[in-house]
């Protein structure tokens, strides 16, 4: 046959081309079939309803996004990563039965979830008792290191307290009001605020502390109390551990009493990108905000992760935020950990993934310290009227989170080190180790 | 044009060189292209050139400095920003201000710095330069230039400075108020300079306090003296602090101030201060305890008609609200170039919404479950569910952002201790107009006759021939409608997300039951009372604290007297 009429005709052709899409086609259904008896399954735990469904659900997405690009990859040791969503609905002892579930019933290697404290609180038992892994993605309060949880958010030390730094000695602030939702983590923040503050030499005239209770809309008076206070002549800022939705009240308001970020900056440690996106930011320009991540920054590995969250979520005007990047780092953490291990059982994991350096999305590397947090740039921006902020610092090194902090009496001689002592809280003092993490 | 920087003589010389050494050069093609390389130099450099201007005494550049805010960093745009101020040009000023605002911009494509303009289409464009209008483009073909904190403070008062001799009095008066934070020398001769030329009695209050704050450390001891006197007349906070600084005292007890007559007449200035501004703080707090009076009026007022005139115990009240907040989210999408009148469409389109899922609620559910307070209670409350996840599955879990108006924003200021917000001011006589409202269409319409009819005696009304049924529905949905309208309102104070009604709920149902079940009189002084009572209380217990009290308050109250505030009284009740 000739070889130029066999082409022209192509009755070959299109036969090759069938047989091969039909042996893709045969492959790829075969491809789950082969490994759905043989896949590590990851449990995502955050709320889909309820309050915190505003933060979370975004969280469950990142989480998906993740395992879809690690199973383009291969997936780990060979086997395909299977997601287990479930949803705690913002109900605290849900998280607590939701955990149980996915470590008994399912089995998943490695849980990923919570934000709020008080649910991490109520999960850290349970996966105690049940030697499960959990990453925890959000900023907290510190005072806490179990052998089962990998803290990936920010500690006091890697936020707060930069941010104070940074409003000391490079705006001059001297008179502080620190204003925060009436829960755990705002209250013990601003506990060792309040400590280092004074250990820097701020009298207590000069510090106010302001309470809030949740959802808190009605924010004339404590506005015009700041405004009072800050017109003493000494220049005032505004540290806020004000819970997510109280927030754009409280901006509106000061922008309406004519508080300008210039007169008295407020600095918030619970406010990205993502609550940015919900309300009118022309108040807020030039307020601050002290995070790890900035969807703002200027790294190539970060213009990569937004594109690649776009494309996922089918939405070019999703944000990308502190704790997603918090997810990033922990979930490659625990891939590394469990290559390195050659397993996904828990105590060769919980043993490998100290020392475990990955990419962070600022463009540096963040390591797993042996107290199970992470090191991590710390940046201030300023909010910008986009929605989006503009780093004015940041400091020169990766900080070590610090899980016991120094500035509160208690903690200051406590250590967590899961490698030489073997224990989340050693007191120093009493050379012993109290063996509880909570 | 980044060549701008280049000295003026030099801008023609490469050019001319370029020429010259072409016209030696062989080919003729290449000749060309020098020469139209060229032509375009001149065009470009030509109207920049001819457009700038230096400072008399420092001989910067507007070109240059201008160049500088587009590319330094913020050290380097702080330094421009000075030189600028110093260079005699209209344009000055407005590019300051359009650098404020977010409004200096650059064309990525040839480094143009033009001032933008907000239009449908995206971005108006002029010149800096020139002030030639470079028409409309899209948003992201501009650059913006931006600005930190220190840099806006910094503009706030170089702006200041250049509007002081303003014609309109009230932009000298936020000039005047901008440069009295920080009373350096500079400061205090312009001060001088404006004094003997002001004419409006509030700026030169203003200048006065100025002067008198630095006056209190001046040599000449009437001077001070007379100074001191003067800052007991003002309300500025700054005046507070000069004052008590006059009366410190050191460690040892000794004080700073030797003169005993300017300590004494320091401190009747400051117990005058202090007078005045007590006197203005009560009437801050009291309107602030009005305007979350209102919040609570308009919250529960659509409740007084549900729970207090049907009897209905409607826990998807909040809800209803969330609509109304939402509708107002919707509407603004639907009109953004119109934002200013978006709330007068909202309201209505707002009581459409919420009423007519409430008369669908009442059809749908309650009229099955009159007389069955738990059972509606528990229904209410799924139906208040469901509407939560419903929101959250349409507009998504996250808040949404809904505009505030520009008539809606700032605040009046009366004098230094007392501002009162417009937001606010509107929604207290927002709120004052739905209650109106309302008790007119339950006083002089049919409508009205017929609720308080069935309310009143059922069995008697339907005798009469009222559709007692399509009287139930109707007072549902006015009740709903009005929740609607309270949700536009409450889009302006807090955020539109699934969560806002919950917030709402309990305080609306303690508004009522203390004002009085079934009485719209006793749910407006209610309202009012609780706002005020919770604002008293907060500057010494707290917010938390003083929610509690209230609460414990409200409870001690409903002992003494279980029907509240207005008790109804009658037969009907008791029956």
């Amino acid at each position: 046959m000739n070889h130029r009429i066999f082409n022209r005709n192509g009755p070959g052709k299109p036969l090759t081309r069938w047989l091969q899409a039909a042996c893709v086609g045969a492959l790829a259904m075969a491809t789950p079939l082969a490994y759905a008896a043989d896949t590590i399954k990851v449990g995502i735990l955050h709320s889909l309803s309820g309050t915190m469904a505003i933060s979370e659900t975004t969280l469950k997405d990142t989480m998906l996004m993740l395992i879809e690009e690690q199973n383009k990859k291969g997936g780990i040791l060979g086997k395909k990563l299977e997601a287990v969503v479930v949803d705690p609905a913002s109900n605290w002892p849900l998280f607590a039965e939701k955990t149980r579930e996915l470590l008994q019933k399912d089995k998943v290697a490695a849980i990923f979830g919570c934000w709020t404290s008080v649910s991490r609180k109520s999960v850290l038992p349970v996966v105690e008792e049940l030697n499960g892994i959990l990453f925890y993605p959000v900023q907290y309060e510190g005072e806490e290191s179990s052998r089962n949880v990998f803290y990936t958010g920010a500690a006091p030390n890697q936020q707060a307290i930069p941010a104070v730094d940074y409003l000391m000695n490079d705006i001059g602030v001297e008179r502080w009001v620190l204003a925060g939702t009436d829960y755990v983590y705002p209250r013990t923040t601003n506990k060792i605020l309040e400590a280092y503050l004074k250990a820097k030499g701020v009298k207590s005239g000069d510090i106010m502390i302001n309470y809030t209770p949740f959802g808190h809309s009605d924010w004339q008076s404590i506005v015009s109390d700041i405004k009072k206070f800050g017109s003493q002549g000494k220049k005032t800022a505004v540290v806020s551990t004000i819970n997510g939705d109280a927030n754009v009240p409280f901006y509106k308001e000061l922008g309406n009493q004519g508080v300008s970020a210039e007169d008295i900056p407020v600095v918030a440690f619970s406010v990205g990108e993502e609550e940015l996106s919900g309300i009118d930011t022309k108040p807020l320009v030039g307020h601050l905000a002290a995070w790890n991540y900035f969807m703002s920054v200027d790294a190539d590995v970060n213009d990569t992760f937004i594109d690649q969250w776009h494309r996922f979520i089918k939405d070019e005007k999703r944000v990308t935020t502190d704790p997603m990047e918090a997810h990033y780092i922990g979930f490659n953490m625990w891939v590394k950990a469990v290559e390195k291990a050659g397993s996904t059982d828990t105590d060769k994991v919980v043993d490998a993934i100290i020392g475990v350096k990955v990419p962070n999305l600022t463009g540096g590397t963040s390591e797993m310290l042996a107290n199970h947090h992470i090191t991590k740039p710390v940046l201030i921006g300023e909010i910008q009227d986009d929605g989006q902020f503009e780093t004015v610092w940041e400091t020169a090194d990766l900080v070590p989170g610090d899980a016991w902090s120094d500035f509160l009496p208690g903690s200051k001689d406590i250590e967590a080190d899961w490698v030489a002592l073997k224990c989340g809280n050693y007191n120093s003092k009493t050379k012993k180790c109290s063996g509880q993490n909570f | 044009m980044r060549e701008t920087i280049i000295a003026r003589g030099e801008v023609y010389l490469y050019p001319m060189l370029m020429i010259m050494t072409c016209m030696q050069a062989c080919s003729k093609r290449w000749c060309c292209i020098a020469v139209c390389v060229c032509l375009w130099w001149f065009a470009v450099l030509t109207p920049a050139i001819a457009d700038d201007t230096l400072s008399s005494n420092t001989g910067h550049s507007f070109v240059e400095q201008l160049q500088v805010l587009q590319t330094g960093n913020f050290s380097t745009k702080a330094t421009a920003v000075e030189a600028l101020e110093g260079i005699d040009d209209d344009r000055v000023l407005s590019v300051l201000k359009a650098l404020l605002n977010g409004d200096l911009r650059y064309r990525k494509d040839d480094d143009r710095v033009v001032f933008i303009k907000d239009v449908e289409e995206g971005y108006q464009l002029t010149d800096v330069l020139s002030g030639v209008d470079l028409g409309v483009t899209g948003r992201r073909n501009v650059k913006k230039i931006t600005v930190n904190n220190q840099l806006r403070g910094q503009l706030r008062s170089a702006i200041a400075r250049l509007s002081l001799s303003h014609k309109n009095p009230k932009v000298r008066l936020t000039s005047v108020q901008e440069l009295i934070k920080d009373m350096d020398a500079d400061t205090t001769a312009l001060f001088r300079g404006a004094m003997g030329k002001e004419s409006d009695e509030n700026v030169l209050d203003v200048i006065r306090t100025g002067l008198a704050l630095v006056d209190i450390n001046a040599e000449d001891r009437s001077t001070r003296l007379r100074a001191i006197t003067e800052l007991g007349e003002t309300l500025n906070p700054i005046a507070k602090v000069r004052l008590e600084q006059l009366l410190a005292q050191d460690n040892d007890g000794a004080h700073l101030e030797a003169d005993a007559e300017l300590r004494r007449a320091a401190q009747k200035s400051l117990n005058r201060f202090k007078e005045r501004q007590e006197l203005y703080e009560l009437l801050n707090t009291l309107f602030f305890g009005l305007s979350l009076g209102s919040v609570l009026l308009l919250a529960a007022i659509g409740l007084a008609i549900t729970f207090g005139v049907m009897g209905v115990i409607n826990m998807a009240h909040g809800e209803l609200i969330m609509l109304g907040a939402y509708t107002t989210y919707v509407v603004q999408l639907m009109m953004p170039n119109h934002i200013d009148y978006s709330l007068f469409v909202a309201i209505p389109a707002a009581f459409l919404v919420a009423g007519l899922v409430g008369v669908a609620i009442e059809r749908g559910v309650i009229r099955f479950l009159y007389g069955r307070t738990l059972e509606t209670l528990l229904a209410t409350f799924g139906i208040s569910l469901i509407l939560q996840q419903a929101v959250r599955s349409i507009f998504s879990p996250l808040n949404r952002s809904v505009e505030t108006p520009a008539w809606m924003s700032g605040a009046w200021e009366f004098n230094a201790s007392l501002s009162l917000t417009y937001n606010r001011l509107y929604i207290i006589l927002f709120s004052l107009l739905v209650f109106a409202a309302l008790l007119m269409i339950l006083k002089k319409t049919s409508l009205g006759l017929q609720v308080r009819a069935v309310t009143q005696n059922r069995p008697m009304a339907k005798a009469m021939g009222v559709r007692t049924e399509w009287v139930d529905a109707l007072t549902f949905g006015l009740g709903s409608g009005i929740a609607g309208v309270a949700g536009v309102a409450l889009s302006q104070l807090t955020n539109v997300g699934p969560n806002l009604g919950q917030a709402y709920i309990i305080d609306s149902f303690m508004v009522v039951v203390f004002g009085g079940v079934g009485n719209l009189w006793g749910t407006l002084v209610g309202a009012m009372s609780l706002g005020v009572v919770n604002k008293f209380l907060e500057p010494w217990a707290g917010a938390v604290l003083a929610k509690i009290l209230v609460l414990i308050v409200i409870i001690l109250f409903i002992q003494k007297r279980p029907r509240g505030l207005f008790a109804q009284k009658g037969r009907s009740v008791e029956g």
